[in-house]
């Protein structure tokens, strides 16, 4: 099987769909696409498979795409333990919010043609395309080809209802802000080619690692190549301080918030730092900054989840913290343990947004918390599937979450050996998991819990069909289920239950089992796990009417951007305005009117009398003979 | 005679002509002031001649004459297009060609 059919049977299905969706009856635009997804999935997993069988990755070379000199670049795709991992979770939860979308789009009223259902699952194929070249590609710039595209389709789809306001203003945020962390990852790029005269992973790697000193060479240094490749990743993984793009992104329709702004795209970040795990182990300066930027990410984003009613902001924000999590591991250098969170992170975000928009449809758009509660009676699979995923995020034992965040928060603290200010960074990594269990339950309880306290939308609410309530299973199966791939090192537990360090261990040359449980950690993981939870479930039934902390204390650094770099820009704007309108135009205009007033006062020699012209002539006559006369 | 009274009859009678082009609106008139003008010419060239005894000035004149003939032709050409037009032949009514 060819890996270039993963790619390619999305871009099939996006070409279909964009060229002839508007004309298709409404099902078959969705069904095309969830086709071509599958078809994806199918095709990942065999090579899943058969990397799991000879241990061996799977490369392939498509062509060579540009060759000039001693650069050289392939569309090559390599399939090993980390990218096959990925693949599955892309294609696999991508596949299911495709099914999902299909009953959830069908629903828009103001489309009755598909027009706008054949765009959705248009760009959304398109997404998955870019999403497989970004992560199949054996080198950076093809990499940053995938990492481009995935930034433009989430453009299109968070500006999807494009006649809103806030959506467009939400998308072009989010390009722009995306654009700022490209930046740096192209700069990084740049550095990485000059040191080691290639972009292919192994070359650069096996460049690095028989001659360091390469990359500290002149304008190059490690550090520096690293820190920008981080910042990149700061900007698609919705990191401090270039976070605030994701949560105005819920401007898009639910279920691509679920796939792009939770599942996968964000992902790419930490996908990218745990690729180059052979560069980010040789430079701990960096992975420190790293593990500081994810510890205070968690806990801001934590605590700013913790202020909002609208439901999918604060799944948005627990995103963003979840992200924050993620690279405190990558920090601690624990990256089969960040790749383990954004598996487990996949299927319990992607359930969590799906349910979230099974409410929002049933309650016919309303997303304020305050005015839900009691639907545990009128939605039944929603409502288990949101609670078996609540918990999973919310850390309680035995559910994904709990395996995931502990072993980063474990890690971290088994960092500490090297710099104890990750001691620092683990403690906040347990206060933030506190947090998240607390703003999780209370959500859970505010929407499904209590009382109804809007009868009128609790009257009219109504259980979501099976196309959208089976994907909500399967995910929700997942989040309970997955986390026993990284269960860990209790003595007595089997093997199998380590697969996913095993598994990863190869790619990052990482060796685990050495270091035992941290029974403290454990334990204190699992009170803080259910403790949090059941406080928040308390907070939520109590006073569902308000969020814990008042709205307006959210810790946005919009209001930080928009009163400097914002503000900074319009002056620029309107300074430039005026030297264009005053000095540029000034001159060019100037120099036009003076040439103007010249012909004007000349004009008024021509007086159209024969007379005058013939006297001018009699002078200019007399004159010259004058002349010759006087010379004698 | 000496030859500059012949001189100086012609810079009168060139004199004359100029004034009378610059002074005068009728087409006609204007048009004989130039004539005029092209006489007072013919004349300072016959007396050159005459004083130094050479030829050529005679020759000039002949090309004068005939030069002039064609202009009249042309000039009154002219004029009368003009008055078939304006029912005039007053200069200063002609007056389109300005600001």
């Amino acid at each position: 099987m060819s890996l270039s059919l993963i790619v390619l049977f999305p871009l099939i299905g996006f070409l279909i769909n964009g060229l002839f969706g508007a004309k298709l009856p409404k099902p078959v635009p969705g069904v095309i696409a969830s086709l071509a997804v599958l078809a994806s999935f199918v095709v990942a997993a065999i090579g899943f498979l058969q990397v799991a069988d000879s241990g061996a990755a799977i490369n392939e070379t498509a062509y060579t795409w540009m060759s000039a000199g001693s650069f050289r670049a392939d569309v090559a795709f390599t399939l090993d333990q980390l990218s096959g991992l990925m693949i599955l979770v892309v294609t696999g939860i991508g596949f299911l919010i495709h099914l999902y979308s299909v009953g959830y789009m069908a629903q828009d009223h103001n489309d009755p043609e598909s027009k706008k259902y054949a765009r959705y699952f248009t760009f959304l194929n398109l997404f998955i395309a870019f999403m497989a070249i970004l992560v199949l590609a054996d080198n950076y710039l093809l990499m940053f080809v995938g990492w481009e595209g995935v930034g433009l389709c989430s453009y299109f789809l968070i500006g999807f209802w494009l006649e809103r306001e806030d959506a467009a203003e939400a998308s072009k945020k989010a390009f722009i802000m995306n654009r700022i962390g490209d930046f740096a990852f192209l700069l990084g790029m740049m550095l990485i080619f000059l040191a080691a005269g290639s972009l292919k992973y192994t070359e650069v790697f096996a460049a690095f690692k028989a001659n360091p000193e390469l990359f500290s060479t002149g304008l190059v240094s490690l550090t520096g190549i690293t820190l920008l490749l981080f910042i990149g990743a700061c900007g698609k993984s919705a990191q401090v301080p270039l976070y605030t793009w994701l949560p105005d992104a819920m401007a898009g329709p639910t279920p691509v918030s679920a796939l792009i702004h939770a599942a996968t795209m964000v992902t790419a970040g930490v996908y990218m730092c745990a690729r180059s795990s052979a560069l980010f182990d040789a430079a701990p300066t960096t992975r420190l900054i790293i593990c500081a930027v994810g510890t205070i990410t968690a806990i801001v984003a934590g605590l700013t989840a913790l202020a909002h009613t609208d439901i999918k902001k604060v799944l948005a924000y627990s995103t963003v913290s979840q992200l924050g999590f993620m690279f405190m591991a990558i920090g601690a250098g624990a990256y089969s343990a960040a790749i383990f969170h954004v598996f487990t992170h996949a299927f319990f975000k992607a359930c969590l947004f799906l349910g979230a928009g099974s409410v929002i449809h049933a309650l016919h758009g309303e997303q304020d918390m305050r005015k839900m509660g009691g639907l545990a009676s009128k939605m039944k699979a929603t409502n288990l599937t949101f609670l078996l995923s609540g918990l999973a995020l919310a850390g309680a034992i035995p559910f994904a979450g709990f395996f995931s965040k502990d072993e980063i928060i474990a890690q971290t603290w088994h960092a500490a050996g090297g710099n104890s200010i990750y001691l620092l960074f683990a403690a906040v990594g347990l206060v933030t998991a506190f947090i998240t269990a607390l703003y999780t339950g209370r959500q859970y309880a505010q929407v499904f819990g209590g009382a109804a306290r809007d009868e009128h939308l609790h009257e009219h609410a109504h259980e979501s069909p099976a196309v959208m309530t089976i994907p909500l299973w399967i995910l929700a199966a997942g989040a309970v289920f997955a986390g026993f791939l990284g269960v860990p090192h209790i003595p007595g537990v089997p093997e199998q239950l380590h697969a996913m360090a095993n598994w990863l261990g190869p790619v990052f040359g990482e060796k685990h089992g050495e270091e035992s449980a941290n029974w403290l950690l454990l334990g204190l993981g699992a009170i803080i796990g259910w403790g949090g939870w059941i406080l928040g479930r308390n907070l939520g039934l109590k006073g569902g009417a308000t969020s814990v902390l008042p709205q307006n204390s959210s810790l946005s650094l919009d209001r930080v951007y928009n009163g400097t770099i914002v503000r900074a820009g319009d002056l620029l704007a309107t300074a430039s305005r005026w030297f264009d309108e005053k000095i540029v135009d000034g001159l060019v205009n100037g120099v036009g009117q003076m040439f103007g007033q010249i012909s004007a006062a000349l004009r008024l020699t021509q007086t159209s009398f024969v007379r005058n012209y013939a006297l001018s002539m009699a002078l200019g006559a007399a004159v010259v003979i004058a002349y010759f006369v006087s010379r004698g | 005679m000496p030859t500059h009274y012949y001189l100086v009859i012609s810079a009168l009678l060139f004199s004359i002509g100029v004034l009378g082009v610059l002074v005068r609106r009728n087409a006609i008139i204007i048009f004989m002031c130039i004539e005029m003008m092209l006489n007072a010419a013919n004349l300072a060239f016959i007396a050159a001649a005459r004083e130094l005894k050479n030829m050529d000035g005679q020759v000039f004149v002949f090309f004068v004459m005939t030069v002039a003939a064609a202009e009249v032709a042309v000039g009154l050409a002219i004029i009368v297009t003009l008055f078939r037009n304006k029912e005039t032949v007053d200069v200063d009514e002609v007056n389109l060609l300005k600001f």
